[in-house]
């Protein structure tokens, strides 16, 4: 494997993370604060057809973004209606989530564009381009560090710069606010946020929002930067991946970008070498494509060391008894 | 149970002896689309232009359903045929086994399988040479290319697949035998047809890799790799139905699969009373494969390239050049 085939690992790798670590620091806001959310398959879902969907109308991919932001907030503020105030069990409610944004994508999709749940291909200004930074091309020709600049760092969508910022943000958030400080509080002992004064419903319902936001921007970039326009299940289970990205990062920000661009290179890497020799064996394509599924199942079973959940994930708040 | 069968033969042995014509006026064909959806712009979608088709010419009324998921593949088939469908015409490989135990079980039904042979008497299999038309557009690939690498991006990784790849790797190499062919598959499960994000991955992997025409058989995640190598300003090869339109100028050309003949002649011979039951192959001799110009690529399609792909379908017609079939031994001899 040379430089260069690596460097377009990396540069393949980015892409493909991208919607991975926008999903998990969603998740991770929302387990942080104890509602667990097996949704965010179905939010960024809903998103990736929303953003589609007014992008093709309006001719504005940014208004398609604030769209699929908006769609997955609705799907967000049920999420939230059923588990944080209704005390309803959190994982059934995320599976519901997921099932009504798989059908009502398609439903709604076919009522509007009748092309059977897809939305027209996305042109022009109604999609997220490349971005060249400065200097790419001047700095190519240094070695090592220049291509490593231009081809890996430069090129990417603004979504993708986006994500890999919201990694200090979020620790930042989380670990060096009052709010951050709150919110995790309200994950480990709800009771004593409680008895501080502060409410712990408003708390939950600030971070499924968050979530909701980082989902939304999530499925904008599926459907908007990576391809051109809606396809039915185009998630891809893509949702799944990130929770368990999540559980392997221990439900920390930097660890979490880091599991993110680990899966995506493994993706990156099973879609390069579809038929790899190894030892003079050939490793058959399922094999190299079902390796980010293996990792999730080595994970689970332990190899990331323990992964302890926040405290009072997945239970919901009861004031009085 | 037995009892309604017993009636329901009756009744159609009754509808059969009162005349033809009488028992055409009860029976309408009944269409089953099959997952990817009616307008997917390839497989599907050409089924059911046949269908239409045939309703604007003879004026006829056919039933039609969509799949939602895997499961209701044979409840769905079965209640076409309750229904008083006939033919009715199912799409795909994959209804195949649920076909071999539905047929036997309606015999005044015939079945119309399409690609895939089901050894029924009452069941009308209908496969095509997708291998010889992979075979044109893989020449066509090659001549067009100017690195010297083609690629091919399947859906699902199932051997009806990769008889398209096979197919399209004998073509390149028949021009150039020097031609590097890269294939990748998108995924091994149903996914793998509507992941148009991993399509472009791939897409954008074989471009790194010096591939300048890429050949995509992959159903909704064709849209993705052909999106791709629009944006990276390479050529595409569309499939099933013709996708020159998608990008105008920037799609070589489509493999097409007369899928929309196939249904239209079953209903019509159907309609006549004269649907016959037994494989039937749709080849390059009969139209059933080729490749797709139009306005929308005829300013990349040179008068060479036409000239050999003419000569090279007729030899194939005459039995002088044998493109092999990957479904007759699991193997390809081009890559």
């Amino acid at each position: 494997m040379d430089l260069l085939t690596l460097l377009q690992l990396f540069d393949s790798s980015l892409r493909l993370s991208t919607p991975l670590l926008l999903a998990c620091l969603a998740g991770l806001f929302s387990e942080r604060a104890g509602i667990f959310d097996i949704g965010l398959e179905g939010k960024m879902l809903a998103s990736a057809f929303m953003s589609a969907a007014i992008a093709s109308y309006t001719g504005s991919v940014w208004i398609g973004l604030l769209a699929g932001i908006g769609a997955s907030l609705v799907l967000a503020l049920v999420h939230g209606v059923a588990s944080i105030t209704f005390r309803g069990n959190q994982l059934i409610s995320g599976v519901a989530i997921n099932f009504l944004a798989s059908g009502l994508t398609v439903v709604i999709g076919e009522a509007w564009f009748a092309l059977g749940g897809r939305t027209p291909q996305l042109e022009g200004a109604s999609r997220f381009h490349e971005l060249m930074l400065p200097l790419a091309d001047p700095l190519r020709g240094i070695p090592l560090l220049g291509p490593i600049y231009s081809d890996v760092i430069s090129g990417h969508t603004i979504i993708v710069y986006l994500s890999l910022a919201m990694v200090p943000l979020s620790w930042w958030v989380l670990f060096r606010t009052r709010f951050g400080l709150r919110l995790r509080a309200v994950g480990e002992n709800p009771a004593a946020v409680d008895t501080a004064g502060v409410s712990v419903v408003g708390l939950r319902y600030a971070a499924v929002l968050i979530c909701g936001v980082l989902c939304g921007i999530a499925g904008a970039y599926l459907a908007t930067a990576l391809s051109a326009g809606f396809v039915k299940e185009m998630s891809a289970g893509r949702g799944f991946i990130a929770l368990a990205a999540l559980i392997f990062a221990k439900w920390r920000p930097w660890h979490a970008m880091g599991a993110c661009l680990l899966f995506g290179f493994l993706e990156a890497f099973g879609n390069r070498y579809q038929s790899l020799e190894l030892f003079g064996a050939d490793v058959p394509v399922q094999l190299m494509q079902a390796l980010p599924y293996i990792l999730v199942v080595l994970i689970l079973a332990g190899l990331g060391g323990k992964a302890i959940p926040p405290r009072a994930g997945g239970e919901p708040y009861v004031k009085e008894r | 149970m037995t009892t309604i069968k017993t009636l329901m033969g009756a009744a159609a042995t009754l509808a059969l002896t009162a005349g033809l014509a009488a028992a055409d006026a009860h029976s309408s064909p009944g269409l089953i689309i099959d997952l990817g959806g009616k307008f997917d712009k390839s497989f599907n979608e050409s089924a059911y232009n046949g269908a239409q088709r045939w309703v604007e010419e003879t004026g006829g009324e056919y039933a039609e359903t969509e799949l939602a998921n895997e499961a209701q593949r044979e409840q769905t088939m079965r209640r076409m045929a309750e229904r008083g469908a006939n033919p009715v015409v199912v799409l795909g490989f994959a209804n195949g086994s649920t076909l071999d135990v539905v047929a036997p079980d309606y015999p005044d039904t015939d079945f119309v399988i399409v690609d895939m042979v089901v050894d029924q008497p009452n069941v009308k299999s209908i496969v095509f040479s997708e291998h010889e038309g992979s075979y044109l557009v893989g020449m066509m690939a090659a001549m067009a290319s100017e690195t010297g690498t083609v690629s091919f991006v399947g859906g699902m990784d199932v051997p009806i697949i990769s008889k398209f790849a096979c197919g399209y790797a004998q073509g390149a190499k028949a021009v150039n035998p020097e031609m590097n062919v890269i294939v990748n598959m998108t995924g091994t499960t149903p996914t793998a047809w509507n992941d148009p994000v991993k399509g472009a991955e791939l897409t954008k992997s074989q471009i790194s890799q010096g591939s300048d025409v890429v050949f995509a058989a992959a159903g909704g995640t064709g849209i993705g790799v052909l999106q791709a190598a629009a944006d990276a300003d390479i050529l595409s090869i569309g499939v099933d139905s013709n996708q020159n339109y998608l990008h105008p100028g920037e799609v070589l050309t489509s493999m097409i699969k007369r899928v929309d003949n196939a249904v239209y002649d079953a209903f019509t011979a159907a309609a006549a009373g004269e649907l016959e039951t037994g494989i039937s192959v749709m080849g390059l001799s009969n139209d059933g494969v080729g490749f797709a110009l139009d306005e929308n690529n005829e300013a990349l399609v040179t008068p060479e390239m036409i000239a050999a792909v003419e000569d090279a379908k007729a030899k194939i017609i005459a039995g002088e050049i044998v493109v092999h079939d990957f479904l007759s031994d699991n193997t390809c001899p081009a890559y």
